[in-house]
């Protein structure tokens, strides 16, 4: 029964690995799609968003078969409960990169009043989050996992910062509200991706420590 | 509810990857002390003939407690739970070192009459083993031969209560003088705890309780020891890590006659601290 177990494990790590991948992707071609304004692109991400969903409920289905056919403990147990975390965790990011899609659709109808914010650095730094993150579980790296969970918080400092440009500007240019609140929705979005990339992050030390480190326990 | 210090040595120098102790070093983990202990162990090693079988066991097995000992065949921990109330005395050329005591009585002392002591820490063995007399006479023997009713009366209130406790009361109350034998394999095992009940016991020792039964009667006794546990201490021996995860509140991990780790049920089976147990409970060993 060990080595059955072990086998479906494989499966599981494999196919969560592959959704990390697959929602990196769509983050690097939101990203791409922030830069250039480019809203076929944007569509492009919203489109296929339904490829992302049914691999995490495939994923989910299976953890449930796993939990309920061998009663894993200890290690297992652990990795079980983290992948099933992590799944939805991915899943959110997809959502998220989903919303940037539609932020950008949405600003590429309007005429631009020739406000820019420098989103590259964010943007940057939040991919590099997730990356990281997924990283983190591939190679079971504790010390990694600590510094994204550092990380996160560089990113809510750009997102106040963007916070405090857009209503500046808003002040400025009262006709371009619309336009400003979804160009500042970007960084919301980006923010609650680095929010999810640290959850990966935390994730991964419960798995390997079994320690709870969320809700700032560290 | 229980205190718990830990007077094991801490383990060798962690594999560096690794926040587990490594698989050569035997030393035990976890918390083997309790504050108020029922039975006390401490340094018990055990021989049969010149082989050594038990190595330096210190263990406590607290008050009111469910203890489960789980590991691989031939670990020690049915050897472990014999020595509890000196089974292992039966054994030709069995040796028990080190020190045990119940309630701060060395049971090992030379003037220990070992009646009596087997009375105070019962034993429920794996197959279900009644006499081959009435239900009532299994069950009225105990009280019998250590004096504990004085008038007939009180024989029959002893022989009800441990049939109630041992939840067999109303499945045989209507035939208490057919053998208890013939019961199925599940109330057999009931009434070997009734047996044990009868004479009053402190500690019960279950060697695998369930190993010979259908999921149902295994459900009831376990059921059963859940109720048992507000009375009595009890150690159980069980190849079944979900049993140990469900009946008890610590778990001792025994291997090659060493106690690998014991701590909190739920700890060892979320977050066990040693390679060892984490390889067996999750079914890599070997």
């Amino acid at each position: 029964m060990g080595k059955h177990l072990q086998k479906e494990l494989e499966k599981i790590k494999k196919q969560i690995l592959s959704l990390g991948a697959m929602v990196e992707d769509r983050v690097r071609m939101a990203g791409q799609a922030i830069e250039r304004t480019d809203a076929q692109l944007a569509a492009r991400i919203v489109e296929t968003d339904w490829e992302i969903d049914e691999v995490e409920v495939e994923i989910e289905e299976d953890c449930l078969k796993i939990l309920a056919l061998h009663q894993p403990v200890a290690v297992d147990l652990r990795f079980l409960i983290s992948v099933i975390k992590i799944n939805n965790d991915l899943e959110r990011i997809a959502d998220e990169a989903m919303n940037i899609a539609e932020r950008v659709i949405s600003i590429a109808k309007r005429q631009d009043p020739g406000y820019r914010f420098d989103y590259v650095t964010m943007f940057t730094k939040t991919e590099q989050m997730l990356k990281r993150s997924l990283d983190a579980l591939v190679n079971l790296d504790v010390d990694l996992s600590f510094k994204i969970v550092m990380l996160d918080d560089e990113v809510d400092a750009m997102h106040r910062q963007a916070y405090q440009r857009t209503c500046d500007e808003m002040g400025r240019r009262p006709d371009a509200i619309k336009y400003l609140l979804n160009y500042y929705l970007i960084s919301r979005h980006l923010e609650r991706i680095a929010d999810h990339a640290t959850n990966i992050a935390e994730e991964v030390i419960y798995l390997i420590e079994g320690e709870i480190v969320r809700h700032g326990k560290y | 509810m229980i205190a718990i210090k830990n007077i094991n040595p801490p383990p060798a120098t962690p594999h560096p990857h690794s926040r587990l102790g490594s698989r050569e070093d035997f030393r035990t983990i976890g918390e083997a002390v309790v504050a108020n202990p029922k039975i006390r162990c401490r340094h018990v090693d055990v021989f049969y003939g010149p082989k050594q079988a038990i190595f330096d066991v210190s263990l406590d097995i607290g008050n009111k407690e469910v203890i489960a000992m789980i590991g691989p065949s031939g670990c020690g921990k049915s050897t472990f739970l014999r020595c509890l109330n000196r089974m292992n005395d039966t054994i030709e050329g069995c040796r028990v070192s080190g020190d045990i005591t119940l309630d701060g009585q060395n049971i090992y002392d030379e003037k220990q009459d070992v009646v009596p002591l087997r009375a105070q820490v019962g034993i429920v063995f794996q197959k279900p083993n009644p006499f081959p007399k009435s239900i009532w006479d299994n069950v009225a023997y105990g009280p019998k031969i250590h004096g504990l009713a004085e008038t007939k009366s009180e024989l029959e209130g002893i022989v009800e209560t441990s049939l109630q406790k041992a939840g067999l009361w109303e499945e045989v109350k209507d035939r208490l003088h057919q053998p208890g034998t013939g019961l199925s394999g599940g109330q057999q095992q009931r009434l070997c705890i009734a047996r044990t009940i009868a004479v009053s016991p402190e500690v019960i020792l279950m060697d695998e309780p369930c190993s010979a039964l259908d999921p149902i009667a295994t459900a009831k006794i376990e059921d059963l020891i859940d109720e048992l546990r507000t009375q009595y201490s009890i150690a159980i021996v069980t190849h079944s890590m979900q049993q140990a995860a469900r009946v008890s509140q610590r778990t001792a991990y025994f291997h090659l006659g060493y106690l690998i780790e014991v701590g909190q049920t739920q700890q060892i089976f979320t977050t066990p601290r040693h390679r060892l147990t984490e390889d067996y409970i999750t079914g890599r060993f070997g």
